[in-house]
């Protein structure tokens, strides 16, 4: 049996998530001394799946079928139940994404599995029991949580995990049909619209953010949100009320209504640090709080701060940022 | 058409989060529990559904113990028409979703709505062990959902964009924002809801396959580091220098 990992790729690329993702696989299967195998989805190019080598893994399992492009739960919960019944996997790892968590909850009732989402360390196998812990309660907590039975499947929250990189390694890519047929593309979309994102950093797979408030005053000044996001290699972000108003877009919205995001570095601007908010963004290891209210709430939850006006202080960091290089 | 729309129950969000001193259980002494706020969207769009389908039910559904039958008439006086409890506490994602998957069986509903993923356990799974159990299509999450006869056109995120999916009645999709605004009880939904069927059935199917073994608060922070607004370029010298992350 190998562990099963898998991968998502976009335009050619395998995800960042999924790189964290191959490694905790990969890592699993050590403890166990198995190996790690990848099945693949969306659109990767054969090179780039071969360097999946370099998180640990041996094997990449590759379905052309164009339609797997794009995101389909009916065909990729077959495919990826295909590929863990060809490995005889016990053990599967996924992103804890959309993607992951839409088909690996379906996987968990076809294979009979016990599922465990939101994962953010690597299991504790002693006493032959297998507990792994995720985060609950919307960031404010964790749970360790015991995996029953034979077959497995965690979903890894992303930027939880530190990705391996053994230049040089490279995995063996086979192709691999999992025999899909029409009625597996029942839900396959009739269009796929993507974000325009600035500086093309998507706000889930970033791993640094910087976050407005209504302390910004309006949307026309997320100019000097973009700034600093751009010196720095941001993606941006933003509170409720903000997405509320129409400020900026829905997918924007952290907290604990919106995405939770746990990158290392979280720059909140002119947010007053209500606790949902914090739920959304506390597990980031890095947080600067800018408020000129030296009472907002979120400088309890801060590691760095500035007391201060925004359109003072933001123009400033990324002056700053551009003196650095 | 019928609408099945499952609620989940769940600690009010300005909650405090603490445990039983042995930390194996959430401890609920003096929380406020409320329908749970990705719910909402599910509900609301089901009765939205149906009034402009000039027909049709919206049955809500929650797995829990009794002292959840607040919410359940909340959901009640927001519009649903009728209620269904099963009477159990619920141990995990798949236990839950068996009770939801028997009933949506049993009463053959058309389509079946949640909410994204519940603010407490953060599973984002019961959406697809449902369909999974019922064979039926499932997406997750949905920004949007319209309704044309049997067929529903739904926008389902994905990292960095949309899908847009058709699906045919029977589906089910977990909600999430921008689906609609979510309606509070309005006081004739009050009255209304005092005397609307609320069905007590008992648990059935298989065992839990997880179990928490123990919670854990994070760990708190050192405490803040003040930089002058005089001096903000110091703060990009210190994420540099000194934590590393830039
Ligand atoms: C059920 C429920 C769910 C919720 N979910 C979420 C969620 O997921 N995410 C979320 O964000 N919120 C959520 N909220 C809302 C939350 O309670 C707060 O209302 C919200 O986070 C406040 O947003 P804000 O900090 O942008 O605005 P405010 O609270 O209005 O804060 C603005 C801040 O900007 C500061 N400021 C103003 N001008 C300046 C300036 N010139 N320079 C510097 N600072 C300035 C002020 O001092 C203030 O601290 C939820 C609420 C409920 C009831």
């Amino acid at each position: 049996m190998s562990v099963l990992v898998v991968v998502e790729c976009d335009g050619g690329e395998v995800k960042k998530s999924s790189l964290e993702v191959a490694s905790y696989g990969s890592q699993v299967a050590q403890m166990l001394g198995t190996t790690a195998t990848a099945v693949a989805v969306g659109e990767a190019t054969e090179a780039n799946l071969a360097k999946l080598g370099e998180q640990g893994i041996s094997k990449v399992l590759y379905d052309a079928e164009p339609r797997l492009k794009d995101f389909v739960n009916g065909a990729y919960t077959k495919l990826i139940a295909a590929a863990a019944q060809k490995e005889d996997s016990k053990i599967i790892v996924l992103a804890n994404s959309n993607i992951g968590a839409s088909v690996g909850s379906r996987l968990s009732v076809r294979l009979q599995a016990s599922l465990a989402t939101n994962v953010v360390e690597l299991p504790k196998t002693d006493g032959g029991s297998f507990v792994v812990k995720r985060g609950a309660f919307s960031g404010k907590a964790f749970a360790d949580v015991k995996l029953e039975g034979e077959r497995k499947i965690i979903a890894v929250k992303k930027n939880s995990i530190e990705a391996l990189h053994e230049a040089g390694k490279t995995a063996q890519v086979e192709s691999f049909s999992a025999q899909l047929t029409d009625a597996d593309f029942a839900d396959a979309p009739k269009q796929v619209v993507m974000q325009d994102q600035a500086g093309g950093i998507l706000l889930p797979e970033a791993d640094k953010v910087v976050s407005g408030g209504r302390g910004m005053k309006g949307p026309e000044n997320w100019n000097l949100i973009e700034d600093l996001a751009k010196a720095i290699g941001a993606a941006t972000a933003c509170s409720k009320p903000v997405s509320d108003v129409d400020w900026r877009p829905h997918h924007e919205h952290v907290g604990q209504t919106g995405i939770t995001v746990s990158p290392n570095l979280y720059i909140a601007c002119g947010i007053s640090g209500a606790i949902q908010h914090l739920a959304g963004v506390n597990s980031s290891k890095v947080i600067v709080v800018i408020n000129k209210d030296p009472e907002a709430p979120f400088f309890k939850a801060a590691d760095y701060g500035i007391v201060g006006d925004v359109f003072d202080v933001l123009p400033k960091l990324t002056q700053a940022v551009k003196e650095l290089s | 058409m019928k609408f099945l729309v499952c609620i989940s129950n769940v600690p009010d969000t300005t909650t405090k989060i603490a445990f039983t001193p042995d930390n194996k259980e959430f401890n609920k002494a003096g929380v406020q529990f409320v329908i749970n706020p990705w719910d909402e969207y599910a509900l609301t769009r089901a009765i939205e559904l149906k009034e402009a389908q000039g027909g049709g039910t919206v049955t809500v559904l929650n797995v829990g113990e009794a002292d959840t039958e607040p919410n359940i008439r909340k959901a009640l006086a927001i519009g649903a028409d009728d209620a269904i409890r099963v009477n159990a506490a619920p141990k995990d994602a798949f236990f839950v979703a068996q009770q939801i998957a028997n009933v949506a069986k049993e009463g053959a509903y058309d389509v079946i709505l949640m909410g994204k993923e519940s603010i407490d356990y953060n599973g984002f799974q019961v959406h697809g062990m449902v369909g999974e159990l019922l064979g039926i299509p499932t997406v997750a999450p949905a920004m949007k959902l319209d309704m044309s006869g049997n067929t529903a056109t739904l926008e389902r995120e994905i990292e960095g964009g949309k899908e847009i999916v058709q699906v045919n009645t029977p589906f089910v999709a977990s909600c999430q924002q921008p689906m609609c605004e979510p309606r509070i009880p309005n006081m004739r939904g009050i009255m209304t809801a005092r005397t609307k069927p609320l069905k007590v059935v008992e648990p059935t199917g298989d065992a839990p396959r997880t179990a928490v073994a123990e919670y854990a608060l994070p760990p708190k922070k050192q405490g803040v580091k003040l930089i002058p607004a005089e001096n903000a370029g110091e703060l990009i010298k210190l994420l540099r220098n000194e934590a590393k992350v830039i």
